[in-house]
C-alpha cells in the first residue's frame, strides 16, 4: 500500500502552540516521505478538528493518520473513532504526543519544536507500517463483585441489582453498613444516619439479584475483565445461620464481655455477638479471639442455651469461587491512629475523643442513649472543644491531604452538642473552614449565628490534663492571643486514612495505590470511578476521603460504568496484542514466565512445543517480545522494523 | 529581607499557612511582643521591619518545641536565629554588655553569661 498519510497538529489552545511552533511543525513534515497533506488546529479534538480530519481524508484519499497532539491515554480514541467514521481502519490513526512529552516539559522554544517535529516524523513512520486491525471480541459474565457494603458498596450494589444484573456483595464484618450505620445526624439536613441508612441495608439483605457474603473476604483474583474468576473467604462464625433465629439468648448468657468495635470501645459486646442491633444480615458470630471456649476449652453457654441447635465450634473457614465480569472496590476508610498524635495526650485521656466516638455518643441508640456523657465520670460536659486538622494537613509529621469531611462533621457535632446541652459551651478549632457542599456554607453560618458556636482560627498545639479539666495550648491567629482554654471534653477531628486491608486486596486485584494508600483512578478528571485494570471500578472513601452525598454519587457511577458494561453483547479488546510465529518458536517457555497476565501459554502442537497467545488477556505490554530469545514473539503495530523506522526518523 | 531569612535558615517561608501551632505551643509566647506565627507573616507578607524591630526573636529560648510540631516542617528556630544573625551582622547588640548591673553580673552563672553573649551581641 502506497502511504498517503495526513499529519494533523493541534495548538491545544496554548498548550502546545506556546512552547512548540505548530507552523513550524506543519512545514518541517510536509515534504516528508509519504506524507500527502499537513495543516494546523486550534482544538483538534473539537468538533470542527474531527470534521477537518474526516474531510481531509476523502479529500486526499488519505490512507493513514497521525494527530500530533496530547497524551494517547487522552484522545486516542477520540481520534481513531474520527477516523472510522469515514471509511479508515481506526488503527491507521497514531498519535505523536507533543503535549506530554514536549510542550510541558520544555521551555526552549526552538528545541521544542525540533523536538516536536521528529516526534512527528517517527509517528508518520510506524504508521507506514501499521495494519489494518480488528478489535478482539470476549464474553462478558454479566454479574458484578461489589468489595465492601458500607453505603458505597450498598448504592452500588442496589443499582446494579435493580438493573437486573446479579451483584456478588462482599463485606468483611458480620454486618454491613460500615462506618455510616454509626453516625448519629448527618450535615447539612441533620436527618438520622439509621433512619436513611437501614432501609438501603434491609433492600440489600432482601434483594433477589444480590448474594450477600457477609463476614468474608475476597481471597483471591484471577481473570480478566469480563471474566474474572474471585475466590471468597467465608471466615467461620461458629453459628449456622440457616438454623440461627437471631433471639439473642446466646449474646445474653455469654460471660466474655469485649468492647465494642461499633461503639467504638465506649462500652462493651460478648464473645458471641451482632455489631448493632439493626445489622443486616441479624445473624450473630463468635470472636474467636475472646471466646471462653476457644482460650480455655471451656464454657460452651451459647450451645447450652441455643434451642435451635446452631452453635457449632467445629466449623471452619470455607471458600466459595464465583465468576464476574466487573469488579467495584467499596473497601472505605478508618481514623488516623490517636496513638500517633503525642502533645494531645496519644489517647491517654478518657476524655480526649475521636469523631466516631462522639457520634456514638450523640446517637439516639449509642451507650448514652444520645446525652452527652464524658467517658471518664459519665459527667455532662459544660465546655466541649473541636479540633480539626488533627493528622490532616500535616505533610511533615502525618498526613498531608485535607480529609474534607471534618470540617462539617465537626460543625455538627458542636451545634448537636449545643441540642443536647443547651448551656453548653462549643468551641471549634479551626484552620481554615471548608464547606464547599451544597447548603454546607449556610450550615456553618448557621452554627455561629444561630447556635453561637465560638470558632478560633489557630492550631492546638498540646493537650494535658490538669485537675481533672483539659487544657488546651492554642492561640487566636486573627487576634494574636495566645490561648489556654479549659474544657471537660475534646473531640478530635482525625485523619481519614484508607482501610488498612486494602494494601493487600489492591495487590490481589492488581491495582493501583497511591503514595497515603488510596486507590488510584484512572484519570483525575475524566475516569474518576475506574482504575487502570479494566473492569474495576472504584467508590467511596478507598478512593480519598469524601462525604456521604459525594460517596454516593461515585458509587452510582461505578454501577453505571458496570452497567455500561454489561450492556453490551460482548466486550472489544485492543487488537495490539502479541503474535508467535510458530516456525521461529522453540517452546523454550520464557514468555509464560515472563507474562504479568497470564495470558501465555505452551501448547504441544504436531508433537512440538510451541507458545500460544490468549489474546483477551494480553495488554500488549511487550514483554515477552523483548524477553523472546528467538524472535519469535512480534507485537501487532510495533514490529520490530516499525521500531527501527522511528528510531531511525529520530536520529536522522 | 524573606529570602536572605530563607537563604540563611533554609527554611521555605512560603510553606507556613498560619495555622498559629507554633504559637500555641511556645512556652515563652507570653512575653513577646509579636508571636512567633506571625514573625513568618510579616515576612510573607512584605514587612521585615516589624520583624527586625520585634521582641520575640531575642526572646526565642530555642527550644525547637515549634520546629517539631510545625506540621509544615519549618524549622522555626532557625528561621529566628537567621533573623537574629541579620541583626547582628549589622553589629546591631540586642544587650549592652556595660550596662549589665553588678547585681546580675554576680548572682548569674558565668556560662549563662557566655550564651547570653553568642546570642545577643554581634
Amino acid at each position: 500500500m502506497e502511504p498517503r498519510i495526513g499529519v494533523f497538529v493541534c495548538h491545544c489552545g496554548i498548550n502546545i502552540a506556546s512552547t512548540v511552533d505548530v507552523k513550524r511543525v506543519v512545514e518541517a513534515i510536509k515534504g516528508y516521505p509519504g506524507v500527502v497533506h499537513a495543516e494546523d488546529y486550534v482544538y483538534m479534538c473539537s468538533d470542527p478538528g474531527q470534521e477537518l480530519i474526516r474531510s481531509r481524508i476523502k479529500e486526499k484519499k488519505l490512507n493513514g493518520v497521525v494527530v500530533a497532539a496530547c497524551s494517547p491515554t487522552l484522545h486516542e480514541a477520540t481520534f481513531r473513532n474520527t477516523v472510522s467514521q469515514v471509511g479508515l481502519n481506526p488503527y491507521r490513526c497514531e498519535i505523536a504526543n507533543i503535549r506530554e512529552h514536549c510542550s510541558w516539559i520544555h521551555t526552549d522554544r526552538d528545541k521544542a519544536t525540533e523536538k516536536a517535529i521528529k516526534i512527528v516524523k517517527s509517528i508518520v513512520e510506524k504508521v507506514k507500517l501499521n495494519d489494518e486491525l480488528l478489535p478482539i471480541s470476549i464474553p462478558i459474565t454479566k454479574r458484578a463483585l461489589v468489595i465492601g457494603g458500607g453505603i458505597a458498596g450498598i448504592q452500588a450494589a442496589l443499582d446494579i441489582a435493580n438493573a437486573g444484573y446479579e451483584v456478588i456483595l462482599v463485606e468483611k464484618n458480620p454486618s454491613i453498613g460500615g462506618h455510616m450505620a454509626q453516625l448519629s445526624e448527618t450535615f447539612p439536613t441533620l436527618d438520622c444516619a439509621q433512619c436513611i441508612l437501614t432501609p438501603k441495608m434491609v433492600e440489600v439483605g432482601q434483594h433477589p439479584n444480590i448474594k450477600l457474603y457477609n463476614y468474608a473476604e475476597v481471597e483471591d483474583l484471577s481473570g480478566y475483565v469480563g471474566n474474572f474468576k474471585v475466590k471468597i473467604r467465608l471466615k467461620a462464625s461458629y453459628v449456622d445461620w440457616s438454623k440461627c433465629v437471631g433471639c439473642g439468648v446466646c449474646m445474653e448468657k455469654c460471660p466474655t464481655k469485649v468492647p465494642s468495635e461499633f461503639e467504638m470501645g465506649l462500652t462493651t459486646r460478648k464473645a458471641i455477638y451482632v455489631p448493632f442491633p439493626q445489622a443486616v444480615p441479624n445473624k450473630p458470630v463468635i470472636d474467636r479471639e475472646n471466646c471462653l471456649y476457644f482460650k480455655t476449652g471451656k464454657c460452651r453457654i451459647c450451645e447450652k442455651v441455643c434451642t435451635f441447635g446452631a452453635i457449632k465450634f467445629d466449623e471452619q473457614d470455607e471458600f466459595v469461587e464465583e465468576e464476574v465480569g466487573a469488579i467495584i472496590v467499596a473497601t472505605g476508610y478508618e481514623l488516623y491512629p490517636i496513638e500517633k498524635i503525642g502533645e494531645y495526650g496519644g489517647g491517654k485521656y478518657k476524655d480526649v475523643i475521636n469523631g466516631l466516638q462522639f457520634e456514638r455518643l450523640l446517637s439516639a441508640s449509642g451507650p448514652t442513649g444520645g446525652g452527652v456523657q464524658r467517658p471518664s465520670d459519665r459527667k455532662v460536659p459544660k465546655r466541649v472543644a473541636f479540633v480539626s486538622c488533627v493528622g490532616s494537613r500535616d505533610p511533615e509529621l502525618h498526613k498531608p491531604y485535607c480529609s474534607k469531611v471534618c470540617c462539617m462533621y465537626l460543625t455538627k457535632h458542636a451545634m448537636l452538642y449545643k441540642h443536647r446541652v443547651p448551656d453548653g459551651e462549643p468551641i471549634v478549632f479551626y484552620i481554615d473552614i471548608r464547606s464547599d457542599g451544597k447548603g454546607y456554607e449556610e450550615f456553618v453560618q448557621r452554627a455561629q449565628e444561630e447556635e453561637h458556636v465560638t470558632y478560633i482560627r489557630g492550631k492546638v498545639s498540646k493537650i494535658y490534663e490538669d485537675n481533672g479539666e483539659l487544657v488546651l495550648l492554642a492561640v487566636d491567629t486573627l487576634t494574636g492571643e495566645p490561648l489556654e482554654v479549659r474544657v471537660d471534653m475534646v473531640v478530635l477531628g482525625m485523619a481519614i486514612v484508607p482501610s488498612p486491608a486494602v494494601y493487600e486486596l489492591a495487590k490481589k486485584l492488581k491495582i493501583q495505590i497511591d503514595a497515603n494508600g488510596f486507590l488510584t483512578e484512572a484519570h483525575p478528571k475524566l475516569r474518576p470511578v475506574e482504575t487502570l485494570t479494566p473492569g474495576i471500578f472504584l467508590a467511596g472513601c478507598a478512593h480519598a476521603p469524601k462525604d456521604i452525598p459525594d460517596t454516593v454519587a461515585q458509587a452510582s457511577a461505578a454501577a453505571s460504568k458496570v452497567l455500561e458494561m454489561f450492556s453490551q453483547k460482548e466486550l472489544q479488546h485492543d487488537p495490539m496484542v502479541a503474535t508467535v510465529d510458530e516456525d521461529r518458536c522453540s517452546g523454550c517457555g520464557v514468555c509464560v514466565t515472563l507474562c504479568p497476565y497470564g495470558a501465555r501459554e505452551i501448547e504441544v502442537k504436531d508433537g512440538k512445543r510451541v507458545a500460544k497467545v490468549n489474546e483477551a488477556k494480553c495488554e500488549g505490554c511487550g514483554s515477552c517480545i523483548a524477553g523472546c530469545p528467538a524472535g519469535a514473539c512480534q507485537q501487532r503495530n510495533l514490529k520490530d522494523e516499525q521500531l527501527v523506522n522511528m528510531v531511525k526518523a529520530v536520529l536522522e | 529581607m524573606i529570602n536572605k531569612v530563607i537563604e540563611l535558615s533554609e527554611q521555605n517561608l512560603y510553606a507556613c499557612y498560619q495555622c498559629g501551632k507554633c504559637s500555641a505551643g511556645c512556652p515563652s509566647v507570653k512575653l513577646m511582643d509579636i508571636m512567633p506565627n506571625q514573625v513568618i507573616r510579616y515576612l510573607q507578607i512584605g514587612k521585615p521591619d516589624k520583624v527586625l524591630q520585634c521582641k520575640t526573636i531575642w526572646i526565642c529560648a530555642s527550644c525547637y518545641t515549634c520546629s517539631v510540631r510545625c506540621p509544615r516542617g519549618i524549622d522555626l528556630t532557625r528561621v529566628m536565629e537567621a533573623i537574629r544573625l541579620i541583626q547582628l551582622r549589622k553589629n546591631i547588640d540586642y544587650i549592652k554588655v556595660r550596662e549589665i548591673s553588678e547585681d546580675v553580673l554576680v548572682s548569674v552563672p558565668q556560662i549563662a553569661l557566655v550564651a547570653e553573649f553568642r546570642k545577643h551581641t554581634a
